[in-house]
């Protein structure tokens, strides 16, 4: 399962604050859209907006449409929590759950929201997923141990297992290799590139090269000034984002020309 | 590594460093008294304040202060002049908050030896079999007192921890504005209230529930209960506040409701501290004397029913055996110290079953 979305004049606000302006982006189905600009763009926010996590902050909210299939995330009646299950989400620092070993971690997804499977269903979900996250082969042995007990790499990779585990339709993934030495990072972008045959991906990366590499789409947001809100400078497909932009802004940052 | 075949493993690697014929050196330190050198001040000081002492009149306490303060200015000066200003600081500096900690160490040392020495004499197998009924003398134990402890206290606890953990939870995961402040305001309040007034609310309403002159139980367990709440609140809510975002916004992501996500993932997180946080309320609560003085009051005889008059509990009970001893007096004074000790094993005991619970609910790394 996979679906599209549809930002429509999406506009994101922190209180009164307005983080990110007039987004307006539509991200296709079984392909890895890159986010890229400087920091502070409002790259997080937006991301965050499209598993309405954004509103988990004390008085942020969103205004606009953001639509998954055509049906609108924050229409009346849609309940974040179903939204969620729908998107998953990696983090820039990787956070298994420390009381839980790496199986349940991997499962965790499945038994907060209480799926009544039998233990042969349970352990099909962890090896699929692990096998899904490249990490089965390094930790088969030691499911019962504890997640935390991971390297930095595999932790992010058995929080990529435990995203996929509930079978989500989007994968939403903030600066996940940032922390990761570059053979995890390499892991990850294979990871990536295996899982757009299942998945929808959108991933914020400040690497030019890992955006050049990993993604089919490239959206550049940037910034005005401290204080005024992120914008959507310009989307394309990659190579046209990187060859040859139709903004003078985005140019100069994928050529390293800005400030 | 290097493909020199000549460079060997040893050799350093890296560019040519060029050092100059004088280089800027660091300064060191000037000197440094040797290993032991503290000791022998210590000992030097003793003796010369004994020596002064002997021939004006001796008395311990003095002894030991001037010992201390000379041994300081002595350290401070010969440290000064031998190894500089900084370290003769540093040196100072540790001698006063190692006198700190011996003084704070005094009183606590002086309690547990006095209670241990006076309360073995009666802490026998009768003290924990027999109560007090039809004893006027020897014999006799605190069988009905230790039940009533437990049974009070226990009733306490099971009031106190619901509402002292979910107010925490609300006030870490959902308070926000005015309720809230308002709510950790009061808790506040709520931790300096004198236990004696604990007490009186807790006969006062029982009063005008039962009727005047009401003594029971559970009385007695309302008291500890407003005692105990804050306490729980307080270091549950800290507890809650450094779990860390990030794991509540994981399992948010995993589309994991919220009170699911406080009873799954936050709570056992810190189930450890948790439960260190209330063992250490129960223990503040146990040894309180003066609210069931007042609430529940004593009696010689065995009582399980905490809803129906008096009962016995360990802190009233010494308290009665030492103010109103029969006579002959010695068997009471002793009785007293043994709960004075029994108390204080019970108090262990819960401080060493949080060890353990915490122990076993730490996020394990390996
Ligand atoms: N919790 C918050 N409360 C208030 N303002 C916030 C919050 N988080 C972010 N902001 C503001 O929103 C704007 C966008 O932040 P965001 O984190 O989305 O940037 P970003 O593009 O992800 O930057 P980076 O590349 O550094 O991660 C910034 O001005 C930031 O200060
Ligand atoms: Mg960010």
């Amino acid at each position: 399962m996979s679906k599209n979305i549809e930002a429509k004049d999406l506009n994101i606000y922190y209180g009164s604050f307005r983080a990110v302006e007039g987004v307006n982006m539509s991200i296709k189905k079984k392909t890895v859209t890159a986010l890229i600009g400087p920091s502070g763009c409002g790259k997080s926010t937006f991301l965050r907006s499209i598993n309405r996590m954004h509103e988990v902050i004390a008085g942020a909210h969103v205004e606009g449409r953001l639509e998954l299939d055509g049906q609108d995330l924050y229409g009346p009646g849609m309940d974040p929590v179903i939204v969620r299950r729908q998107i998953g989400m990696v983090f820039q620092r990787p956070n298994p759950f420390p009381t839980m070993s790496i199986y349940d971690n991997v499962i965790a997804g499945m038994r907060l929201n209480n799926k009544k499977a039998k233990k042969a269903e349970f352990d099909d979900t962890v090896e699929r997923s692990l096998r899904g996250a490249n990490l089965w082969n390094e930790v088969k042995d030691r499911l019962d141990k504890p997640g935390s007990g991971l390297s930095g790499g595999q932790q992010q990779r058995l929080c990529i297992a435990r995203a996929i585990a509930v079978q989500p339709d989007v994968l939403l993934m903030d600066e996940p290799c940032s922390a990761l030495d570059p053979i995890s990072t390499l892991a990850i972008e294979d990871l990536i590139n295996e899982l757009k045959n299942e998945y929808t991906i959108v991933i914020v990366t400040h690497n030019m090269q890992q955006a050049a590499r990993v993604s089919d789409f490239t959206g550049f947001f940037n910034i005005e000034g401290t204080g005024k809100p992120g914008k959507l400078v310009e989307m394309d497909e990659t190579k046209t984002i990187f060859s040859q932009p139709k903004q003078k802004a985005t140019e100069d940052y994928v050529s390293g020309r800005f400030g | 590594m290097s493909t020199g075949t000549e460079r060997n493993d040893l050799e350093t690697q890296g560019p040519e460093l060029d050092i100059p014929a004088t280089p800027e050196l660091l300064p060191k330190v000037q000197g440094s008294l040797p290993k032991g050198t503290a000791w022998g001040i210590l000992a030097a000081s003793a003796v010369v304040v004994g020596g002064i002492l002997a021939a004006t009149g001796f008395s311990i306490g003095l002894w030991v202060f001037l010992t201390v303060v000379l041994f300081a200015v002595a350290t401070y000066v010969i440290s000064r002049v031998v190894e500089g200003p900084r370290k003769a600081t540093d040196r100072l500096v540790t001698v006063v908050v190692g006198s700190a900690f011996a003084i704070a160490m005094i009183p606590l040392v002086s309690v547990i030896w006095t209670v241990i020495s006076n309360g073995v004499a009666r802490f026998d197998a009768a003290f924990f079999t027999n109560s007090m009924r039809g004893v006027v003398g020897e014999g006799g134990g605190a069988y009905h007192a230790i039940l009533g402890t437990l049974i009070i206290t226990a009733l306490a606890a099971l009031m106190s921890i619901p509402i002292g953990m979910l107010t925490a939870v609300y006030l870490v995961e959902y308070g926000k504005g005015r309720l809230a402040r308002a709510i950790t305001f009061f808790v506040d309040v709520m931790t300096g209230i004198p236990s004696i007034v604990a007490g009186l609310f807790a006969y006062a309403l029982f009063a005008l529930i039962v009727g005047p002159g009401v003594r029971m139980g559970f009385a007695g367990a309302v008291a500890l209960t407003v005692l105990m709440i804050p306490i729980v609140v307080r270091s549950t809510e800290e507890m809650l506040k450094i779990v860390p975002n990030e794991l509540r916004e994981a399992s948010y992501a995993l589309g994991v409701p919220k009170w699911k996500t406080i009873l799954k993932i936050v709570i056992p997180t810190t189930a450890g501290g948790i439960a260190t946080g209330i063992t250490l309320a129960i223990a503040r609560v146990i040894g309180e004397t003066a609210p069931l003085l007042i609430a529940v009051g004593i009696t010689t005889g065995v009582n399980l029913n905490p809803f129906d008059d008096r009962m016995a509990t360990l802190p009233v009970f010494a308290y009665y055996s030492y103010v109103a001893p029969g006579i002959p007096r010695e068997p009471f004074l002793d009785r007293a110290w043994t709960a004075a000790l029994v108390l204080m094993v019970i108090v262990m005991l819960l401080n060493i079953i949080a060890r353990i619970i915490s122990r076993a609910f730490a996020p394990k790394t390996r």
